[in-house]
Formats: structure tokens, sequence, C-alpha cells
């Protein structure tokens, strides 16, 4: 057989039938859910249809949830409704739920991972487009909008169009200081926000063989702010040895096989990709957003850019349009401009890894903005405070929060003001994101901890840690 | 699902590149359902001068807009506002691609013309606002202001669905019997799955 990619052998297994235009029926073998699935289950409804298979649906809420003083309930009622109806909703269907008391809660696309339902060779669905995180596992996962999700519960099955497949590699060696996050912005700096439209990514080399599994999803999480649906990389041990034992693996009996088909899945040598693109890593520094594009980011020891020396129109004329609503003018170097709040979170770096990075820089240190901690489940935050993160971040002055999407995105009332400038670890710097009005520069946790007690964004390589 | 034929309409300019589905419909409107409508929110956080808050495209039915429109979040009420506000299609460079799988769903035609060809029609909806393009979905084709013609493709498979305004689930069901053979084959191959 001619060699073939990782995408190739995951998107082969799952094929169904072919239909009319080279749209192909996949097989999807997991489906998450959170609250925004009720539009679906409306639908559902709407057509009398029910949900074919419950078992091969997990549901949490992480959206509209409380990170704070969650005892006393949701005090918003649209709030509330949200998520009393994701309950009724999964309890009316048979579907497996991590509510809002049980300690494995948090964001949909950290429990897939920390539960073992992200799997190597799996096809993965979730109504969010971050759904590209699970492909850390060698997954082919991706997001689907509300019409796809009520398909994909009829029928667990998604008519797709085959895309088309991009590797990049990142070779060398990662320099110190430098964050998966990093890794990331960098990357998207590099091809541009649309730059993987179309494609499948699949993230290669020597610096990303050498990530932790929390780093590759923080990697793969960000593939759709490059515009590709899916990203993804090869399983190798570190991926074994991270899912061996966890409750919704592949349980002992069945090992030693799972293993032995997970191994037949990296990208053969001599595979074709349509378009291949490497990084160097001794390029790589911690980076910081300027715009309001995840695209718009340059090392902590650059400048604004100025849209005067950009040719192009359209792209003068937006960059004159980012820099308007972020308040910066062109050249002021981003290293030490104030900053009015931190937030550490969300699905891209609110895993252990990332709270340790956090409570690095902050021991012993005293925030002097307001900061929030918000990790990424409820276990997550259990391993953290095991560790005793929870007190460095509290004596340090920052709030340790219970888990969620929080300002991420802000639905839950975690909010930024108007013109308040966010040194953020989330994914998203788009205009209104973190409230309307708010300015998010985008970071990596240890940097955004730097911020939160330096006041200003700050090179995390300058700082005795 | 409304059919979709032809449609000569009104269109409006959008020459912003990388407009995401968060600026096409701010976070906190996605509580509500879609029946409580949600063109209001089309938008909602841009200014009086927003392109589409002008009189001579009140009435628009097509968008002609940048590159990467629609990218970052999934979220179909981007669509459900850009058709409740009664656009029927969208005609630009490139698109987010769920944001385009979702415009299909919903019987919005989302054609893709060259960077070159829809900075075009662009130029000529700003230099006579108001003016009319027209969309052919037989015959592939969408007509500037100024006649000039530009072909596009489209995956027969979405054109048909627009054509006869069909929901794609129901063409799915008939599959079923390819769909239970195919999970009588993972339970053997992967039994550790459920
Ligand atoms: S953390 Fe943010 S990006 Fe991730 S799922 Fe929640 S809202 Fe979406």
């Amino acid at each position: 057989m001619a060699p073939r990619t990782l995408f190739e052998k995951v998107w082969a297994r799952h094929v169904v039938a072919e239909g009319p235009g080279g749209q192909t029926l996949l097989y999807i073998d997991r489906h998450l859910i959170h609250e925004g699935g009720f539009h679906a289950f409306e639908a559902l409804r709407q057509s009398g249809r029910r949900v074919r298979r419950p078992d091969a649906v997990f549901a949490t809420p992480d959206h509209y949830v409380p990170t704070a003083g969650r005892a006393a309930g949701i005090a918003d009622p649209e709030a509330r409704v949200r998520v009393e109806s994701l309950r009724a909703d999964t309890r009316a269907a048979g579907i497996t739920l991590f509510d809002l008391d049980d300690p494995r809660q948090g964001i949909v696309h950290v429990i897939g991972p920390e539960q073992g339902i992200t799997q190597p060779g799996l096809t993965i669905v979730c109504g969010d487009s971050h759904t590209s995180t699970h492909g850390a596992f060698g997954a082919l996962a991706f997001g689907i909008g509300a019409s796809e999700v009520a398909h994909v519960l009829a029928t667990q099955t998604l008519w797709q169009r085959k895309p088309k497949v991009m590797r990049i590699r990142v070779e060398g060696e990662r320099p110190p200081g430098v964050a998966a996050k990093d890794v990331i912005l960098g990357i998207i700096a590099a091809i541009g926000a649309g730059g993987g439209t179309g494609y499948a990514v699949e993230y290669a080399g020597s610096v990303i063989r050498g990530l932790s599994m929390e780093e590759r999803m923080t990697v793969c999480n960000m593939s759709i702010e490059a515009g590709a649906r899916a990203g993804m990389i090869a399983p190798d041990e570190t991926t074994f040895a991270y899912l061996k034992g966890r409750p919704f693996a592949p349980p002992a009996e069945h090992w030693e096989r799972a293993v032995a088909f997970w191994r037949t899945l990296p990208t053969d040598e001599g595979a074709v990709f349509d378009r291949e693109v490497v990084v160097e890593a001794r390029d790589l520094a911690p980076r910081v957003t300027w715009g309001t594009s995840p695209q718009d980011s340059v090392p902590i020891t650059g400048r604004v850019p100025d849209p005067a020396a950009v040719e192009d129109p359209v792209r003068r004329a937006s960059m004159e349009r980012a820099l308007a609503y972020m308040g910066l003018a062109p050249g002021t170097p981003m290293a030490g401009l104030e900053v009015d709040r931190v937030f550490i979170g969300s699905c891209t770096n609110s895993r252990l890894e990332d709270l340790r990075a956090a409570a690095a820089v902050v021991k012993g240190r005293r925030a002097v903005v307001p900061a929030l901690v918000v990790p990424g489940s409820g276990l997550v935050k259990r391993a953290a405070e095991a560790e005793g993160l929870h007190e460095v971040f509290l004596a340090a002055g920052l709030e340790w929060r219970d888990s969620g999407c929080s300002m991420c995105v802000g639905m839950n009332g975690d909010l930024a003001r108007a013109g308040e400038r966010v040194a953020s670890t989330s994914n998203r710097n788009f205009e209104g994101r973190q409230g309307k009005g708010a300015r998010t520069h985008l970071m990596s946790p240890a940097m955004a901890a730097a911020a939160a007690v330096t006041g200003r964004l700050t090179d995390v390589r300058e700082m005795r840690i | 699902m409304e059919r979709f034929s032809t449609l000569t309409a009104v269109a409006a300019p959008l020459d912003v590149p990388n407009v995401d589905t968060d600026q096409i419909i701010p976070a906190r409107f996605l509580r509500y359902p879609r029946s409580a409508g949600y063109e209001r929110f089309l938008f909602h956080d841009q200014g009086p001068d927003f392109v589409l808050r002008q009189p001579a495209y009140r009435e628009a039915k097509i968008l002609v807009v940048a590159d990467n429109f629609g990218c970052g979040s999934s979220r179909e009420g981007a669509v459900w506002a850009i058709k409740g506000a009664g656009v029927r299609a969208l005609v630009g460079p490139s698109f987010g691609d769920i944001f385009f799988e979702n415009c299909f769903k919903n019987g919005v035609l989302a054609v893709v013309l060259p960077r070159e060809a829809a900075a075009d029609i662009r130029r000529q909806l700003h230099d006579r606002p108001g003016a009319l393009v027209t969309i052919d979905l037989g015959g592939q084709a969408v007509t500037a202001p100024d006649g000039t013609v530009h072909r596009f493709e489209i995956d027969p498979y979405r054109k048909t669905m627009l054509e006869e305004g069909l929901d794609d689930i129901g063409l799915t069901e008939r599959h079923e019997a390819a769909i239970a053979a195919y999970e009588r084959r993972r339970r053997e191959e992967t039994p550790w799955l459920p």
C-alpha cells in the first residue's frame, strides 16, 4: 500500500459510505456536548428523532457555570436554564453527564482527555471549534455547528468533504522559556489566521515529539485559530503512558491490543502532504499578541507593528482598526505595556502543568492587578491543591476559582470591562471576546503570571524563578 | 428548508478580512433559543456607521465579503443571525470552514470567488450603494453590478441540497444498514469502544 498520513489512516477507517460530489459519510466514535447543545436537542425534538448512541456521547456544563460560590446555585436565571436543559436533555437521552457537583466536571476539552474518552485513531466531534484539542492524541477531532450536532446525535455519522493535509514540522531544540503556547502562536503568525483553512494539520518534528501530552493539547487546541478545523499529533509512548488506567481508556484486558493498533497510526515514511511548513525552533520566543486576531503576535521583545509599513491596503486597514480597538500606537514596545487584569485558564492553558508554570512565577511575589486562576476541571483543581499550588496563588493575591470557561468568553459573567487590558492565557483576542471593549493580549501561563505580579507585559525569561 | 435558485438583490460590501463569528454575533446572545429572533443580534456591537446599518444596504440579501469571513467559533447562531436578517447568499474569497458548512445547513449559499473578483464587486458596491448582484445557482455564476459574470464552483451535493431545500439527516437515514454494518465491524476490531 502507498505510504499514508496519520490523517488518511484515521479518515479511511471511518468511511461508512461515499456520497455524491465527493462527500463521505464518516462514522463518529465519540461526541462531546456542552450547554450549547440545546439548539441541537431542540431540533431533534422538533423532528421527532432520538439520540442513536447515547453511550458514545459525553456531556458537561462549562460555558455558563459560575466559578465562585457554586454551592449557592447559578444566580443568573438565563444561564441556569442552559445548565438545567443540558441536565434534562442528557438524562432523557441516557447520556453520561459530568454535572456541576461532579468533581469530574470541567471544560469539555479538558475532561475528554482526562477521562480517557479521547484516544488515538478515533473520530471525535463537539459543537465547539476547539475540539481540535483532542487531535493531540492522534484522533481526528473537529468542531461542528448545531445542525451537525443534531445530525451526529441522530445518526452517529457526519457528511464531510475530505480536507487537504498540511504538515507543520517544528525542528530543532526548544529554547529555554518557550512554552507550548509560544510554539503555536509562532506557527499561527507564520501561516496566518486563514493559513490552515481547508486543511487538517499534522504537527511533527523534534520539538513536537518532545512535548508532554498537556503541551500537545495546547498546540492542537489553537489549530482553529489558523483556520484548520483539525490538528493532529502522532501517538507515541508519551500518549500511551498518559492514557493508561484512565476511566474510559481501554481496560487492562484490551490494553495491549489497543496499543498495537495505535502504533500503526503514525504517518508512514514517504507519505505526501498537500503542503509542508517548517518552523525553526531557534526562532521561537515567548510571544504576546498586539491585535484582534490570534495571528497578530510578536516576541515579547518586539514592538507594535506599523500599519504604514504594510503595502496591502486591506491588511493595512485591518491593522489600523485593530490598533484603534487595542488602544496601541505603532512602535510601542510590547514589554512594559500596563495591564489591568490577568486571566489564567481556558481549554488552551488550564491544565496542571499550566498552573504549575504560573505558580512558579508568582511564588513569593504579589499580584498588583486583579488576577483569576481558573482550573480546567474539578480534577485539575484537586490535583493542584494536592501540590499546594492554590496556596501559592492565594498567598500572591490571585483568585483561585472553580472550573469552567470563565473569562475566555465571559458567558458566565466573568468579564473584563471596556477599555481594560487583559493578559490572558486563552485562545482568542477577538474584539469583545472577554467583554465589550475589552482588550485581550494572548500569552502563555508563565507570561500571564509575570504580568500579574508586575502589572505589565513582562519577559518571563528575565524574572528569577 | 427554503429552496434556492436564482437571486437578484441588493448586495452589501464588507471589506474587513478575518471577520470572526464573535463579531457576527457576540457570545452573550447565544443563550437564547433561535426562535428569539437572531437577526436582532447580527453585528450587534458594531457602530452606527457599520455598513449594514446604512440605509442603502438595509434591504441587502447578499453580502460580499473579504478573506476568511466567519472564522473562529463554531456558533451556528452566526448564520441564523445572517439568515434572519434576510441574507440568502455570501460571496467572498474564503470562509471559515465551520461557518461555511453551517451556511449550507441553513440554506444560505456561500460562493467562493477569486480574491480580485470579490474585491472588484465590493468596489462597485461602494461606488453605487444599493446596486444589485445576481447569483444563479443552477448556472453557477455571479453577475456584478457592471454586468461582469464570474463563474463559481460548488460541490454538487451542496448544490442539490440547496436547490431542493433538503435536510440531510433524512438522507443519511437511508444509509442505516451501512451504519449498522460499520458498528458491527468496529465492535470486532476495537472491542474496547462502546
Ligand atoms: S475555554 Fe474558551 S475556547 Fe475553550 S471551550 Fe470554553 S469558551 Fe471555548
